[in-house]
């Protein structure tokens, strides 16, 4: 029960962080920026929380930035049309940056802010956004796949010259999903900070943002599977804190390294064909 | 998956300006770092800070000095190493974020090779430990490249993910209480013995012999891609795989090949910074694989511009120091910085790119408007299309 619970609070980041990167590279965006986000997010909410003293507040603050950050990549990405996973590694590095930076400047101490309120639990040791989480996994499926806007962000990943052809406005869908990735990847950040723990300290995301990108390829650009990726994951994580007390005659830095060691043997197809999206990291009208 | 690379990176940036010289690239790299250092100053005013005592430090803290010279050059070292493997795998087309495991891991077996004491010579004992960290990058390297040329595997994940890896395998050896190599308290090798250790340049300061290995490794890039049939294919397989595919190159030998030559590349700037400089590995993330990037990037991959772009981000972490334990602010803003010139070099290069093409579709018409005018019988001919921006 205790592991169960435990592996559903670390899917739970994953998954937002993971739905988000989902909508955006199903639009034909790259997106290695997500650590970034899901970091911003993280700090945001704290600093959000620290200075108005309520974690609703700190919320709508990290989905703010969340949604800044998420424009700022989608400019670079999709405006001036600049290289994606470059523009994504800069935002990454921004968010490390800007975060440890702020951190020292606000609360004058290196690595940690202090510890300020959390969001309301439900039982059981976990918050209000887990179960939240769990509904944006159908939301997202029937989004993409049941709505018009849905099918037409299809349209942008995998055809982009055809969708510009049929009159839907691909850069716009872009910049709707990169900054839908942006909100969610802050929120599953700020569910590490002022949902798990109370306090933000530096890089405390520690790679969740590229594991939600690894259960988007993991789970083949789908939701329902991407959401199982997160939860295989999610669970590897909850286990390393398990296997002491379980006594499990496993390596704990190995079911450390697991999602690593899938994905890589994801991707190379060894299990199953990975798809990607047709037309992803292409501009609809190039040449 | 198709065998055909999908565009990559290196697309996006090639010397498509080389026909207007090496200048308007410096000046453009050199705007790309103003812009960013703008950028910056005015998130550390936004924070409270006045900016201009702020990169005084910085500035001071840099070249203020022998010592602060050489420190720039000394935080350099890894950095040129780091540069020219991005250099490398960008050549061929290919964005290797992995730089960060590859020196790791070149770091460890270096330092586990150092540590290891059998009474060797100096002669011997050194380029053993070198050779060992630059085995381990390359083959950390080698392996996403293979993986993209059997299964088109895409090389940004792979490495991410062999990053992580590296760290895990890391903390699992260094972590060893039988190892007599390792320090699990230290979370470090045991230090190097003095036969394995690069031996200092200048009394007083850090620097040491790394830096001119660093330089060394740029001739030798440089020599490779621009000299040899080895690099003549990596370039062309960069540029343009169909072409290369054409005139019969192996795009999956020559991208495996770059990636090792890469990871190599990497390992040594691991190898450098545990022999050279801490004079033993430590299980700590350097944040060397991203600064990397950004060296690549601003050095327009080039090994001479690699060279500029490493001492300035050098500069930048040995200023950051003074500027923490002076001016009070934290050295975590060159992370900003750093992200800063990313977006502005990323940035600047595709409006630089597509006003160029402009000027050269507007002078192609002018020509066919003349030859037009000249003879009316010709056929008109076409403009050119404008170079791929990704």
């Amino acid at each position: 029960m205790a592991l169960l619970t435990a592996t559903l609070r670390s899917a739970a980041p994953l998954i937002f962080a993971a739905m988000g990167g989902l909508l955006c590279e199903r639009s034909g965006v790259t997106n290695i920026a997500l650590e970034g986000f899901m970091l911003m997010g993280a700090f945001a909410g704290v600093a959000g929380t620290w200075f108005s003293n309520s974690p609703i507040v700190g919320l709508l603050v990290a989905i703010t930035v969340g949604a800044a950050g998420g424009f700022v990549f989608a400019f670079w990405a999709i405006t001036l049309r600049a290289d994606q996973i470059v523009a994504g590694t800069a935002i990454v590095l921004l968010g490390l940056g800007l975060t440890s930076f702020l951190t020292e400047q606000i609360w004058g101490q290196a690595g940690s802010s202090p510890g300020v309120e959390r969001l309301p639990t439900i039982g059981l040791g976990m918050n209000v956004l887990l179960p939240v989480a769990f509904l944006l996994v159908p939301i997202t499926h029937w989004f993409l796949f049941k709505t018009k806007p849905g099918l037409r962000v299809q349209a942008c990943g995998e055809k982009p010259e055809a969708a510009q052809a049929v009159g839907i406005n691909v850069a716009k869908y872009r910049y709707a999903m990169v900054v839908i990735s942006g909100v969610l990847a802050a929120v599953g950040g700020a569910y590490l900070s002022i949902g798990d723990l109370s306090q933000f300290t530096t890089n405390m995301t520690a790679g969740r943002g590229f594991i939600a990108l690894a259960a988007v390829i993991f789970g083949n650009w789908m939701p329902w599977a991407t959401m199982g990726a997160a939860l295989l994951f999610g669970f590897a994580q909850a286990l390393r804190f398990h296997v002491q007390a379980l006594d499990l005659p496993i390596p704990q830095d190995l079911i450390i390294a697991l999602p690593y060691i899938l994905t890589l043997i994801a991707i190379t197809g060894l299990l199953r064909q990975s798809t990607p999206p047709a037309g992803i990291g292409r501009h609809a009208s190039e040449g | 998956m198709s065998m055909l690379p999908p565009p990559t990176s290196g697309d996006a940036l090639p010397p498509a300006n080389r026909m207007f010289g090496a200048l308007p690239t410096v000046l453009s790299s050199l705007l790309a770092i103003a812009v960013a250092l703008f950028a910056g100053a005015i998130v550390l005013a936004l924070s409270g800070e006045n900016p201009i005592p702020a990169f005084e430090a910085l500035f001071s803290g840099a070249f203020g000095g022998q010592r602060e010279i050489a420190e720039t050059l000394v935080m350099a070292t890894p950095l040129i190493l780091g540069g020219l493997a991005f250099a490398v795998a960008s050549r061929a087309g290919l964005f290797n974020i992995g730089i960060e495991g590859q020196m790791v891991v070149g770091g460890l077996c270096a330092g586990l090779v150092a540590a290891w004491d059998p009474g060797l010579a100096a002669v011997i004992h050194l380029p053993l430990a070198v050779l060992a960290g630059m085995v381990a990058g390359g083959f950390w390297g080698f392996v996403p490249g293979f993986l993209k040329a059997k299964t088109g595997a895409h090389e940004v994940i792979t490495t991410i993910m062999l990053n992580y890896l590296a760290y895990r395998i890391s903390t699992v050896v260094i972590g060893q209480e039988a190892l007599p190599l390792v320090n699990p308290a230290l979370q470090a090798t045991q230090p190097a013995v003095d036969a394995a250790r690069l031996p200092r340049l200048l009394e007083g300061t850090r620097l040491h012999a790394g830096i001119l290995i660093a330089l060394v490794a740029a001739l030798a890039v440089w020599f490779l891609l621009y000299r040899t049939v080895f690099g003549y294919k990596i370039r062309t397989v960069g540029l343009s795989p169909g072409a290369a595919a054409f005139a019969g190159i192996s795009w999956g030998r020559t991208i495996a090949l770059a990636m090792l030559l890469s990871g190599l590349l990497a390992g040594l700037g691991g190898t450098v910074d545990a022999l050279g400089l801490q004079g033993r590995y430590y299980n700590i993330t350097l944040g060397l694989g991203f600064t990397s990037i950004a060296v690549g990037l601003v050095g327009r991959n080039t090994p001479f511009g690699v060279i500029l772009a490493a001492v300035l981000f050098g500069a930048l972490a040995a200023g950051a120091t003074k500027m923490q334990n002076t001016a009070g602010i934290s050295r975590d803003i060159v992370y900003v910085l750093l992200a800063f010139v990313i977006l502005s070099v990323s940035g600047l290069a595709v409006v630089q790119q597509l006003r160029q093409a402009k000027r050269l579709t507007a002078r192609a018409r002018a020509r066919t408007r003349d030859r037009a005018a000249e003879d009316a019988g010709d056929p008109m001919v076409e403009p050119p299309p404008p170079p791929r921006t990704i």
